[in-house]
């Protein structure tokens, strides 16, 4: 593992380049973001190497989902950047300076990051299938046969093949919650965001979305960002744990340290009320 | 009460040219009422201020004020300007126009309906923003409002014999001319109303049905 | 504009007065008609029901004009009662406007949680004192919204009355036309006239909405529009369906 084990006075880095040629795919720069005159994140500065993947854990309104929504581009940052590879995402350089990104430039770079939500977020209006090609045809361009074969060999991957002819609300939230992933998946990014995506469902339907991600963790090179309060499954799939607290990152590394001896005394206490 | 029958058998075929001019009136001022309000509730919705702003001036505008008063504003003014249009024509594009100030009302809630997840799950998934809005937001939101619309078919309905008033021969105008022919007063009125409400209760009933499959 | 001449606008601004009479009468009727069809609708005996109810189906599905006409027409010839044109009004708009408001009263009865009742009871109210001191001082605040767009629904129905004859704004402005021979502004006047008189009674609405929330406690809610944040009232028939669209 790769993660340092720091309280940060050091910037939390996953990944370290050192290893089989991997590059820097996620920067943030003293991202600040402030809702009113409450501020979620503080001046955070963060990065990941490609292939790792981060469970952000933290008590609520700490700005662990800040983070992935600012990386989805659904809200913007107040002060700082944000990187993905050695492209801006929030904003594009337009004779040499940096200005905010319009928003054919977002659109064009949020291609490559693909996001799970708590709630799903499938559209009711289409059928399983369609949820799958939509994207895959109108965004990429993919001519329909080939977006419906990949929509299957993905449907096939998460259990669902009997199911491509129904429309969301006739499947179970687990279910849904596996089209989403597949949803997701069908735009093969670089970057998957899994903001809380076990919270919404019955706890006997947990286990199975839970058992998918970790597939799809230990079988792709996808880098993930993880907000979840499951922290068996944070242990298995993470290479680097990220504790938050008041828009802060007050602890990082690798889960048997975070989880088994941590340091900061907010994160010993977080844990201890949800472990 | 004398009540006359044999003025109703008299009546019937006048009666019958009267509805099918009304339900022609209906039709497109139906037509009209839903393309038009999709427009209002769009443009009211447009970040633009300069567009924005007409808009929701013109519709509060013409929400209320009398259909009556501008069936004549059109009737009367329109040739002066150099159209001159039947008068049925100018019935249908004044019921038309006044409906879709409502209906626009009916398609901004059921826009705002639409879950914001829905918004965020297109943003995830780089929808441009026309297909967000042809492929995610409108079906869901026409879906939701289908009911609400019918709603306003039937007060379209029941506001229709105002065309009337600028010389079209509906239902009620057809009464009107029967009776001022004939004489006969209480059967073409009575027949009429009869007729409206033949047509709006079970209207309604099926309304309420459709609502029920609908709104899930 | 010019050819409007002072006895004109006199002729205008007389319409003006008998709309604003006109809006006031019906109105009052339209109140009682809607309270008591409204309560019958809640009543515990069915027949009480049904007969409220079979009245709001057959108004509501009323066309207002033919039923003004029925009224003028139909009344004296088959009943011997001759109306005054402005009374037809009166009743007509009266009696189908109290039928829409009475799916408001309804509506805003049945919204009263049935705790509150049951607390009634508890302390042992008449029936109709819980109906007085409980159930219809927490209703009443949810019941101006939606009866300020009847309102205003009411009042662009007066317009009707000048096809029978009465001297309202819409009867002054043929009147002027006739005389001046110029459509465009004097439609345009009375459009305005009318927009008023709208802007006014919604005014006037919203200080009684703010009475009656003040009364339960609650602040009013803020809006920029004319019409009320419930939308536009539905003079069709299913008038539930637009709460579930939104």
């Amino acid at each position: 593992m790769s993660a340092e084990h720091s309280t940060p006075n050091t910037p939390p880095t996953v990944g370290d380049g050192a290893n089989s040629g991997e590059t820097e795919l996620i920067h943030f720069d003293k991202v600040t973001k402030r809702f009113g005159t409450h501020t979620v994140l503080d001046a955070l500065d963060m990065k990941v190497f490609a292939g790792k993947h981060v469970t952000l854990i933290g008590p609520s309104g700490s700005g662990k989902t800040t983070i992935l929504r600012l990386m989805m581009t659904l809200l913007k940052p107040d002060e700082g950047t944000i990187k993905l590879g050695d492209r801006y995402l929030t904003h594009e350089e337009k004779g040499g300076k940096l200005v905010p990104a319009s928003d054919r430039y977002s659109r064009e770079i949020r291609k490559n990051i693909g996001m799970v939500f708590q709630q799903f977020n499938l559209f009711p209006n289409m059928k399983v299938l369609r949820n799958i090609t939509e994207a895959p045809v109108h965004v990429l361009g993919l001519d329909k046969d080939a977006a419906e074969e990949r929509a299957r060999e993905l449907l096939e991957l998460v259990g669902l093949t009997a199911h491509l002819d129904k429309y969301p609300t006739q499947l179970s939230g687990g279910q849904q919650q596996r089209v989403a992933i597949a949803r997701a998946l069908a735009m093969r990014p670089q970057v998957l965001l899994l903001d809380e995506v076990t919270s919404a469902l019955d706890p006997e339907l947990v286990a199975g979305v839970l058992d998918l991600l970790r597939d799809i963790a230990h079988s792709t090179d996808i880098t993930m960002l993880c907000v979840t309060h499951e922290m068996n499954f944070a242990r298995d799939i993470s290479d680097c744990v990220m504790m938050f607290d008041a828009g802060r990152v007050i602890e990082f590394g690798p889960p048997e340290q975070i989880f088994t001896e941590p340091e900061n005394e907010r994160t010993r206490e977080f844990l201890s009320a949800v472990l | 009460m004398t009540f006359d029958w044999s003025a109703i058998g008299a009546f019937l075929p006048m009666f019958w040219k009267g509805v099918l001019v009304t339900l022609q009136a209906l039709a497109l001022g139906s037509l009209i009422a839903f393309a038009l309000g999709l427009v209002w509730a769009l443009a009211q919705r447009s970040s633009l201020k300069v567009v924005r702003w007409p808009v929701t001036v013109v519709t509060e505008f013409v929400r209320n004020t009398p259909l009556l008063v501008q069936l004549f504003f059109l009737f009367y003014v329109m040739p002066e300007w150099g159209l001159t249009l039947s008068a049925l024509a100018t019935g249908v594009i004044g019921l038309g126009l006044h409906y879709s100030t409502y209906t626009a009302e009916v398609y901004r809630a059921g826009i705002d309906g639409v879950p914001a997840g829905q918004w965020e799950a297109a943003v995830a998934l780089s929808l441009s923003r026309r297909r967000t809005w042809t492929a995610v937001i409108l079906p869901q939101a026409i879906r939701r409002v289908v009911p609400a619309l019918g709603n306003y078919v039937i007060a379209m309905l029941k506001d229709s014999p105002m065309l009337f008033a600028i010389g079209v021969l509906e239902m009620l105008g057809e009464a009107r001319q029967f009776s001022s022919q004939t004489f006969q007063t209480i059967e073409p009125y009575t027949l009429v109303g009869v007729a409206f409400i033949a047509i709006a209760y079970p209207a309604s009933l099926l309304l309420r049905a459709l609502e029920r499959r609908l709104v899930r | 504009m010019s050819d409007i001449t002072w006895g004109l606008w006199e002729l205008l601004l007389k319409g003006v007065w008998i709309t604003v009479q006109l809006t006031v009468y019906s109105a009052a009727l339209a109140a009682v008609v809607a309270f008591g069809i409204g309560l019958a609708r809640t009543h515990p005996r069915w027949i009480v029901r049904f007969l409220s109810g079979a009245y709001f189906e057959v108004f509501r599905g009323t066309s207002a004009l033919i039923l003004m006409f029925w009224m003028f027409f139909v009344l004296p010839m088959g009943f011997g009662w001759q109306l005054a044109p402005m009374w037809a009004a009166v009743l007509t708009l009266g009696l189908t406007y109290g039928a829409y408001g009475s799916e408001v009263v309804r509506g805003a009865i049945a919204a009263v949680p049935a705790g509150q009742r049951e607390a009634g009871i508890a302390l042992s109210f008449s029936p109709a004192q819980q109906l007085r001191k409980v159930v219809l001082p927490q209703a009443w605040p949810g019941m101006v919204p939606p009866f300020n767009n009847l309102l205003i629904e009411l009042l662009k129905g007066t317009a009707l009355v000048s096809i029978l004859g009465v001297g309202d704004i819409a009867f002054g402005a043929s009147l002027v036309r006739n005389a001046t021979a110029q459509s465009a502004p004097v439609y345009t006047i009375i459009l305005v006239m009318y927009f008023v008189l709208a802007f006014a009674l919604t005014r006037g609405m919203r200080a009684v909405e703010r009475h009656a929330k003040a009364g339960v406690g609650q602040a009013p809610a803020k809006r920029s529009r004319l019409r009320s944040a419930t939308g536009p009232a539905v003079t069709g028939t299913a008038a539930r369906a637009e709460g579930e669209a939104r």
